[in-house]
């Protein structure tokens, strides 16, 4: 059987920028990809050749084998948490159903609503099915969220910064959710995120996309002083306390793990 | 139209007068009929407008659309045509150089005052009756005649027929576009589809209540709906049934009376509006719907 998502050589650039180069990464079913790195290293990107929405330069990219194409019902995607209108006329349940079927055409007259509830129910949100999305704190947006992009039951679920601007609870809770959810389902999972704490006790692999290149290994593997500071071509420091960890580096590129809060 | 106005009729006959009202019904039957048809794609279009953001570009297609049927006046071919040319025009500059809402809002900016102006002089020339220039701004609906009627018709079908077909990945480009273009929605295609649908719409618009007023039709109802449901199905259901109550009900308490049509339709309307604000934002204060947790503490919690 073929591999989730596999990437052999894998090579994007714009232009003359090369985001990345010969990326050889290979996900099974279930596994928990964390993909770090600094802003401009190519993570979304990395996320939008999976969608089909941007080509490789070099290299070979395939979903369940195949290359990747726009719509694919394979993959699930999971935004970060924006500001919606409180007004915008759209309900929790309604959200969920464009997972469902919102890529069809036509007003759409099939009953989906069981479809729905079952999906509402697996993230816990139930209770405010019927609540409009901009009336939702941002952890019960990101619940909603992952229910949509389970909608079409994907072999692997794109997480691009789903954390950003929750607090650190919340940031606790949809991680958790997106873990039970992976072994509940099998999806696999690419995790883009800042944000190296709260999805650490699940990672299986870390991709560190880096300026000075990237690698693919296990936290403990990769995230150490050593082969960060190769990756980026600078020193740069990991320190490890109760549990978590903080990257140090001597320059701005370096992104920092946020304080806790509470 | 305005002429009527210096009679020494005491001003409220003028406004509301419903002496010899059987006799006048049948004359505006086409009227109602126009009306019908523009508060049906009106609503509907109204909705999806709220969703876009795209009031401000209503407002600019309906300044061209003006200038398209005011040339259509001094040049006598149908005003209906060049209603459409000018929307349709107005509405592909927007869809094709205005993506973000930034250079959306100015692209509009800068092509309202030069419509208008067109208009402006194409009346000016205008040979014709003072009262077919002013209907273009403030509404004519009772200059309806057949032939103004089937070709509303036809445009309704257009819209209507072509909202239904895209309805569903519209609704999820517009209220959610980030994920629907991960899903594969063409939502540029989409945004060029409804702003043509649009400008159909803003030029039938613009012939009954007239190139200020289109905004009383094209977003009041829908903004009212949204107000006081949430429901995909209810929001356009209402908006619809705003839209003809005032634009039916516009239509039959301005037909006795000796000013314009414009300003029942658009009080009708804003009065609609006032009511469901107001009942909307006791909902909102009681949390939309009951749920056990509180709205405010936005309990997301583990079970």
């Amino acid at each position: 059987m073929s591999p989730v998502l596999e990437l052999a050589g894998a090579s994007l650039a714009f232009g003359e920028r090369t985001v990345w180069s010969d990326v050889d990464l290979t996900v099974d079913a279930g596994e928990f990809v964390t993909v770090l790195g600094p802003n401009g290293s190519g993570k979304t990107s990395l996320l939008r050749a999976v969608l089909g929405q941007v080509s490789l330069t070099a290299g070979r990219i395939a979903v369940l084998g195949k290359p990747p194409h726009r719509g694919s019902r394979d993959v699930g995607y999971v935004p970060q948490q924006r500001i919606v209108d409180p007004a915008t006329p759209v309900r929790a349940r309604d959200l969920v159903r464009f997972g469902v079927d919102g890529d069809r055409w036509g007003p759409g007259h099939h009953d989906r609503r069981a479809r729905v509830d079952e999906l509402l129910a697996a993230v816990g949100a139930s209770e405010y099915a019927d609540v409009p999305v901009g009336m939702l704190s941002g952890g019960e947006q990101q619940r909603v969220r992952i229910a949509q992009a389970l909608a079409s039951d994907p072999a692997v679920l794109l997480c691009d910064e789903p954390l950003l601007s929750l607090d650190i609870r919340r940031q606790q809770e949809v991680t958790a959710l997106i873990d039970a959810t992976r072994h509940a389902t099998g999806t696999a999972v690419l995790f883009v995120t800042h944000e190296v704490n709260p999805v650490l006790p699940y990672t299986d692999r870390v991709l560190y996309l880096a300026p000075a290149g990237h690698a693919v290994g296990a936290p403990d593997v990769v995230l150490t002083s050593q082969r960060l500071s190769a990756l980026y071509g600078t020193a740069v420091e990991v320190v490890r306390a109760q549990g978590r960890i903080l990257i140090v580096g001597d320059d701005g590129h370096v992104h920092h793990v946020e304080e806790e809060d509470e | 139209m305005f002429q009527a106005l210096a009679t020494d009729m005491p001003w409220w006959q003028r406004i509301v007068d419903f002496t010899d009202y059987g006799q006048l019904l049948p004359l505006v039957r086409n009227s109602l009929l126009a009306g019908a048809l523009l508060a049906l794609v009106g609503g509907l279009v109204g909705v999806f407008v709220m969703q876009r953001d795209l009031a401000f570009a209503v407002h600019g297609v309906s300044e061209l659309s003006f200038a398209g049927a005011s040339a259509a006046l001094l040049f006598s071919i149908d005003v209906t045509i060049g209603a459409v040319i000018g929307s349709l025009a107005a509405a592909l500059a927007i869809g094709f150089l205005g993506s973000r809402a930034r250079d959306r809002n100015s692209i509009i900016g800068v092509l309202m005052p030069f419509g208008l102006g067109l208009g402006v002089l194409a009346l000016a020339l205008y040979p014709g009756r003072a009262a077919n220039k002013f209907g273009l701004l403030t509404g004519q609906i009772v200059a309806v005649d057949s032939s103004r009627v089937g070709a509303m018709t036809a445009i309704a079908v257009v819209v209507v027929g072509g909202l239904l077909l895209v309805w569903r990945p519209l609704t999820f480009a517009s209220v959610d576009p980030e994920v629907a273009a991960a899903r594969g929605v063409p939502t540029r295609m989409l945004s060029l589809v409804f702003m043509l649908l649009l400008g159909l719409a803003v030029a039938m618009a613009v012939q009954v209540v007239g190139a200020l007023l289109v905004l009383s039709l094209l977003i009041t109802p829908a903004a009212a709906a949204t107000r006081v449901t949430a429901s995909p199905l209810w929001v356009p259901v209402l908006a619809v049934v705003f839209a003809e109550v005032s634009a039916l009900g516009g239509i039959l308490l301005a037909l006795g009376a000796s000013v314009p049509i414009s300003p029942y339709i658009t009080t009708i309307s804003f009065v609609i509006y006032l009511v469901c604000r107001g009942i909307g934002r006791r909902r909102r204060r009681q949390g939309w719907v009951r749920r056990a947790v509180p709205s405010v503490s936005g309990g997301a919690v583990v079970r």
